[in-house]
């Protein structure tokens, strides 16, 4: 393989990760907030849906990807309102709404399915676009790969060197704790939901108008659970779930490459490898238990209620 | 004399209603046609696998649908159901059947199964299975050689290649798929002999994301024509962003590559459903199975883009005609298998035993045959 190759793959990994980035970093803020929300898949599904109406009826793929964010923020007030407010089963609720987001996203998008629009250009960044290499690798993309990059670190730096961020941890860790010290569980909850759910809804919302602009019933095609995994791969930490997204999509991108170059494998077992990779390193990174349980969020999965 | 001719027909009349009512249909099928109490007008059912949408396999069958509607207006009466997994399949049918539908269409290749237990439970409805391939008999089905019309666009390919490679994405090694990447490159190997496919298998029917993703390593690879026999328009996309050429599939996909799309193959469902239709309005079905190409019009060319040679454009015609006539066998010898062994001897050609169980790629294929 030539180079022009090489950065022609190592491109497309970095737009096929996006998608996964953006929703695993908001899931990431969710559970670092104590709430396991298993609805991704369903708001990746209803963001993915609204972005494409958004973009059809405005003939604007940004107001699309807006439209999607908002949706997407939407659902992630619904499961806060559910698992927050009325102490409803996380994992219960999070399925149900995986369920409801196929369903609805399908009900919404009746007719639109297979309509066309022409999709968010790439913005070649000036200056770094002309870099040897990198250039072609990271800064010719569509706005939401540069702004799930941005994500990653911004999130990074929230959790570790904000003072929000400190206080979204500790009531992700002892919410009764925080509660007594006066902190507002609630609302942090609240706030990391509707996070969540946005960028889940992005995360659609950029397959539906960037990635394949179109719209039809299950294009999400499993990507949300793939995004609730890489949170667990990365043990709660973002610059490690930029690994693991990056990981993913090379390893899946890569069997394709191999495939179109002529390398020969069973392709049962090539479209098996990322995720026969990603085992490979969970087992790896659960050598040392004790620096994963650490690191889980100690109040995950677990209701609050403020005592009166 | 008049009044006993009368009652002559009366007689038969009634001999034949008793008949219906009480013998074994077994005993009817004299002529080997399945005959069913009738009502009018026919309830006919239609079962699909996807959300209808606006293009692709579910979509087409739709259109079908319609048009056996506008043909028939008058006489039967259809309905559908949408988006039904195979999981759900089994209870539709039944409930279809059980609401006085007399004809069902269920067009999937995984409701081979579910149709046929279905169908031993209503012997008074007449099942139509697409792409499988067991009958009963209450129970026929029907497929199109997709393989004709690929093999035409595999000429055009030839001719409009620069770079001497095809992209080709393909679903899952079963027979259907090993027949048109083969007739394609037969095609293709006839106007350009130094073409050759590279094939990627994705292993699903429908994923955008990652259909999208095996035409990008396609095109980085070098290729500049890419087909597919997968489901969504996502390689189309791609490749009218780089500015190559692609070949539809299904539905004739202009809409996502006005630029990119040669040409292609569409799925045209609507005059076999006419013609079932009519069969059992007339009493005149029995249990088959059917295999339509070209000349039959289950299968059509989308229409050829303007910047192809004329020449090239001739030879597809010249070619179609010879296929519908059936003057033309697309798999004849000498075929080499990707090793170069010979597979056909010059003056031999597969027959139709062969093509269903084809397992195998022609030289100019490369990538693995699972």
């Amino acid at each position: 393989m030539n180079t022009a190759i090489w950065i022609s793959l190592l491109a497309s990994v970095v737009v096929a990760a996006t998608p996964l980035l953006l929703a695993a970093t908001g899931e990431l803020v969710c559970e670092r907030a104590g709430l396991l929300n298993l609805g991704v898949e369903g708001m990746m599904a209803v963001g993915a849906v609204c972005g494409f109406i958004g973009a059809f009826h405005t003939g604007n793929a940004y107001v699309g990807l807006l439209v999607g964010v908002a949706a997407g923020a939407v659902c992630g007030l619904l499961f806060a309102w559910l698992t927050v407010q009325l102490v409803a089963d996380q994992v219960a609720t999070g399925l149900a709404l995986t369920i409801l987001g196929h369903g609805l996203s399908g009900f919404i998008g009746h007719g639109y399915a297979g309509a066309s629009i022409a999709g968010l250009k790439p913005l070649a960044l000036p200056g770094l676009a002309q870099i040897p290499l990198l250039g072609p690798i990271l800064f010719d993309h569509t706005l939401p790969v540069y702004a799930a990059l941005l994500l990653v670190a911004g999130v990074h730096w929230f959790l570790t060197r904000s003072r929000a961020g400190l206080t979204l941890r500790s009531v992700g860790e002892d919410p009764k704790v925080s509660y007594s010290l006066g902190l507002r569980v609630y609302a942090v909850r609240y706030a990391a939901a509707i996070f969540g759910g946005a960028m889940a809804g992005f995360a659609g919302a950029f397959l539906s108008t960037a990635y394949t602009p179109m719209w039809a019933e299950g294009m999400v095609a499993g990507q949300g659970w793939i995004a609730v995994g890489l949170v667990v791969f990365a043990t709660w930490r973002p610059l490690r779930l930029l690994a693991g997204a990056w990981l993913f999509a090379g390893v899946g991108i890569g069997q394709l490459f191999s495939q179109a170059v002529g390398f020969a494998l069973n392709t049962y077992l090539l479209s098996a490898l990322p995720y026969l990779a990603v085992l490979l390193a969970l087992v790896l990174i659960s050598r040392d238990p004790l620096r994963i349980r650490l690191n889980t969020p100690a109040s995950l999965g677990r209701p609050f209620r403020a005592e009166t | 004399m008049s009044s006993r001719r009368d009652f002559l027909k009366k007689a038969a009349g009634l001999t034949a209603a008793g008949a219906l009512g009480s013998l074994p249909l077994s005993a009817l099928a004299a002529e080997g046609y399945y005959k069913i109490p009738l009502k009018k007008p026919l309830k006919i059912g239609f079962v699909y696998i996807d959300p209808i949408g606006n293009i692709g396999w579910s979509y087409q069958h739709e259109l079908g649908r319609q048009y056996m509607d506008k043909m028939l207006a008058g006489q039967v009466e259809s309905t559908f159901v949408e988006n039904v997994s195979d999981a759900r399949a089994e209870a539709v049918f039944r409930q279809l059947a059980s609401s006085g539908h007399q004809l069902i269409f269920t067009t999937s290749f995984s409701y081979m199964n579910p149709t046929l237990k279905v169908a031993k439970q209503f012997p008074n409805v007449i099942f139509e299975q697409a792409t499988g391939f067991k009958t009963a008999p209450n129970m026929g089905n029907y497929n199109a050689r997709f393989y004709e019309a690929q093999y035409l666009t595999g000429l055009v390919a030839g001719a409009m290649t620069k770079s001497n490679k095809i992209g080709y994405i393909l679903p899952f090694p079963i027979p259907e798929v090993y027949r048109v990447v083969d007739a394609f490159t037969i095609g293709l190997h006839e106007v350009n002999p130094k073409a050759t496919v590279s094939t990627v298998w994705v292993n699903t029917w429908y994923d955008p994301s990652k259909e999208r993703e095996a035409a990008q390593s396609l095109v980085a690879s070098g290729a500049d024509v890419i087909a597919t026999h997968t489901d969504s328009p996502a390689p189309m996309q791609v490749a009218e962003a780089h500015g190559i050429y692609a070949i539809g599939q299904d539905s004739n996909q202009l809409k996502y590559g006005p630029k990119a799309q040669l040409t292609g193959v569409i799925d045209t469902w609507g005059p076999y459903y006419v013609e079932t239709a009519r069969r059992v309005l007339e009493g005149r079905w029995k249990p088959e199975s059917t295999w339509g190409g070209l000349k039959s019009g289950m299968v059509e060319l989308a229409p050829l883009s303007p910047v192809i040679p004329q020449e090239t454009v001739d030879l597809v015609m010249k070619r179609k005609a010879e296929i519908e006539a059936g003057t033309f066998n697309i798999f004849s010898g000498p075929l080499y298998d990707q090793k170069g062994e010979l597979k056909v001897a010059a003056g031999k050609a597969l027959n139709d035993g062969d093509l269903l169980g084809l397992q195998w790629f022609v030289k100019g294929v490369e990538g693995k045959a699972s």
